[in-house]
């Protein structure tokens, strides 16, 4: 039990795991209590790592491969953490054949991260999309809620300072 | 129960409420084809989609296996819209399944392959593709091979490690063409709780989970002129070897196996029956010692290694209930390499020790680092029964006319009450007969403890012992029933004095080694054979009077539970905790 209290606190403020226990303390015993936890764990930490999982299934009362299982399903979820700042490159047809593949490569090259990845600091997380909506924009990157429309590689730098 | 009454391929069908479509059909001999529903533990996602039927008034096809009648219902199951579509689920499933029938583990007995003959499948239009075999097979355990390139999804093995076992292990991982069946964090299978049962292997259909095989390392010892191997078989392989071979279930072979084992090439044929009556003396003794000495209590037994994991895993605070006994076939590997070593003048590093065992989780038990007490790996190679059946097959031995054989001694004879340790109840069964007599001087009344036999989940009984007034007991197979037990002793409701736990369910007959197809039936069937083999063909059934065992104490042993014993055959056990990543 101490083990994997340590492996939490190795990722986790002991607030923060104050926190989780909360939420597991709040639906334990409901049925179908598992999908809440998860959702409300994962807002309040960020990202559902291994020593989340376990934590939650023992809460629960659950084998720790349903826990698994739920959380490998449902896209909502992550295992890894996020950044502060999400980038999202489209990569529909319109902002493709306008350039969306060089920004993507550019902004890779710029953040030092691949597609799917955080960034050490956890400034960033990178992600593409096929399709915002906004062709006429093209291309498009979102970073956040912002729309950044008819960016270039060069406008990359200005516009990425704006998160810090 | 009301009835309904429907129409299956024009026939009038009445069946009960609640009836599915598959099991209304088979009433009038039409048979469905099915593959990932298992009704023997209760199995029904309706995911392969392979049982389709036209249904009167629904648009889709309908998975007969999971949709239950209703009246006036009509069913079609045989029109070129059900043909075609069956034929078309099974070539998509071949389509992404590597082609390796002819030499794959599950020839001849794959449920995939029976039920493409079945919808009469006669192409696969789409190229398979290449699997990346490092990466899809899971070596990393001592019993189980998890194979993910040949996973239909079916997810039976889910149920069973859950609903079965209670161990929980696997678990559809991802969704859509992603899912595929993991153990948590897609983590190597031996850094899980898996406890090594092999209940998986009993319920896959196809060949995604098998035993290690380990035929090679045997096939190598025998043509090593240098070293001296010796065997010895559980009881539970001579009840079902013949299966193997096309003999009914139930047959017993013990003759022909010795036989098949003498000719391919074992130095010594012995038997674990023998050291299954040895751990009744022990077991026994430590039974009445902690009765005597107010030791913990309930004792449970400690013969069945996946049931030992589980506890470990789960039930690391009641490890003190646990009799210290080795297993019979450890009791047997530290005995080869002293006492039988020392009897035939052979150096004990010249001596290879395999087993027959009808378990997976033996090979796990023998790879244990404290199982050395010889001061060699007491047993070096385990084979499952299945394993041997390749190594007899292999070997162009013809089995069915095959002369019978004996065993050799010192440690192959046995009594009745050895051979019954294959079947739930066995061990309670034969550890009583024996301590009624230690206890009372006396016979048991009636040798047939009939309580405790059969394939009820936990069974109790409660024997008279002379001085020691009634003793109650209780016996359960299958994690599930063990768990129901377990918790009763932790909340400290329970009054019996001894427990005979069994991983599988049926007992060793049921393991994770044994021939496929298992059923209760054929769990059934092969306990007959034991019980057949104690109350008709052995002329002793109490382990104390087995002359071998006597010779055994007089000569090297001493005393039950003295201080050779305790060197040799008794063990300790580690509290692993759920869910912390071990090492075998």
């Amino acid at each position: 039990m101490n083990a994997e209290h340590s492996e939490l606190l190795k990722e986790f403020t002991a607030e923060e795991v104050a926190t989780l226990d909360e939420i597991i303390a709040r639906h334990k015993g409901t049925p179908g209590g598992l999908i809440p936890v998860l959702e409300e764990a994962q807002v309040a930490l960020g990202y559902l790592p291994a020593s989340v999982q376990k934590r939650v299934a023992k809460g629960l009362n659950l084998p720790v491969s349903r826990v698994y299982g739920v959380v490998t399903f449902y896209s909502f979820f992550t295992m890894t953490p996020r950044g502060r700042h999400t980038i999202r490159v489209c990569l529909g047809t319109a902002c493709y054949v306008r350039g969306g593949k060089a920004l993507a490569e550019a902004i890779k090259k710029e953040v030092g991260i691949s597609e799917g990845e955080t960034t050490e600091d956890r400034r960033f997380t990178f992600e593409s999309v096929r399709c915002l909506g906004a062709c006429g924009l093209g291309p498009v990157v979102v970073i956040n809620d912002d729309v950044h429309g008819r960016m270039k590689p060069s406008k990359l730098t200005e516009v990425l300072d704006l998160y810090s | 129960m009301a009835l309904v009454k429907l129409t299956i391929d024009d026939k009038q069908v009445v069946v009960e409420e609640g009836t599915t479509i598959l099991e209304a059909a088979k009433t009038i001999g039409v048979k469905i084809p099915s593959l990932c529903a298992c009704p023997e533990i209760n199995h029904f996602p309706g995911a392969c989609r392979v049982c389709m039927t036209e249904v009167s008034g629904q648009r889709s096809l309908i998975a007969s296996c999971v949709f239950p009648v209703f009246e006036g219902m009509i069913v079609k199951t045989n029109t070129e819209r059900v043909r075609m579509a069956r034929k078309m689920v099974v070539e998509l499933l071949l389509a992404n399944h590597p082609a390796e029938c002819n030499y794959c583990v599950r020839n001849g007995s794959c449920e995939l392959q029976k039920v493409a003959e079945a919808v009469g499948l006669k192409r696969v239009r789409f190229d398979i593709p290449d699997f990346p075999e490092k990466d899809m097979i899971d070596h990393s355990s001592p019993s189980i091979v998890r194979d993910d390139r040949k996973c239909i999804n079916c997810h039976r093995c889910i149920t069973v490690c859950e609903s079965v076992q209670t161990v929980s292990v696997l678990t559809p991982s991802f969704r859509g063409s992603k899912v595929r069946v993991v153990p948590s964090f897609d983590l190597p299978l031996i850094e899980s709780n898996c406890i090594a049962c092999g209940q998986c292997i009993m319920a896959c259909p196809v060949g995604a989970l098998y035993e290690k095989d380990e035929v090679e390392d045997v096939w190598k010892a025998i043509h090593d002129p240098t070293k001296h191997v010796v065997v010895q078989e559980a009881p539970a392989i001579r009840a079902a070897l013949g299966e193997e071979f096309g003999l009914p279930a139930g047959t017993l072979v013990t003759g022909k196996m010795i036989s098949a084992l003498r000719q391919l090439g074992f130095d010594k044929v012995f038997d674990t029956n023998f050291s299954a009556d040895l751990t009744i003396i022990e077991e026994g003794n430590e039974l009445l010692k902690r009765v005597k000495e107010g030791g913990k209590l309930p004792m449970i037994t400690s013969c069945s290694p996946g049931w030992i994991k589980f506890c470990e895993h789960f039930y690391p605070d009641l490890l003190d209930h646990l009799s210290t006994c080795k297993s019979p076939q450890q009791m047997f590997g530290a005995l080869a390499k002293t006492y039988y070593a020392q009897t035939a003048g052979i150096d004990p590093k010249d001596i290879v020790s395999v087993s027959i065992m009808p378990c997976t989780a033996k090979k796990f038990e023998s790879a244990r680092p404290e199982m050395n007490s010889s001061g060699y790996r007491d047993v070096d190679i385990v084979l499952t029964t299945r394993e041997l059946a390749r190594m007899i097959k292999e070997a162009g031995i013809d089995f069915l006319n095959l002369p019978e054989g004996n065993y050799d001694a010192p440690m192959g004879e046995y009594t009745g009450a050895g051979t019954i340790f294959g079947a739930t109840g066995g061990v309670m069964e034969a550890a009583l007969r024996t301590v009624y007599a230690v206890v009372t001087g006396e016979n048991l009344p009636s040798l047939d403890i009939t309580p405790v036999r059969g394939l009820e989940g936990v069974k109790e009984a409660t024997v008279k012992v002379g001085a020691l007034g009634e003793v109650k007991v209780a016996v359960a197979h299958g994690l599930g029933n063990a768990r129901k037990v377990m918790d009763q002793i932790r909340e400290g409701k329970t009054d019996y004095a001894f427990i005979e736990i069994m991983c599988c369910p049926g007992g060793c007959v049921g393991g994770g080694g044994e021939p496929i197809p298992t059923d209760n039936e054929i769990r059934r069937l092969r306990a007959g054979a034991l019980y057949m083999d104690d109350s008709q063909v052995q002329n002793k059934r109490q382990s104390h009077e087995n002359p071998s065992i006597t010779k055994l104490y007089d000569n090297f042993l001493k005393e039950p539970l003295g201080h050779k014993s305790h060197e040799l055959l008794h063990t300790h056990y580690e509290q692993r905790g759920e869910d912390i990543p071990h090492r075998a």
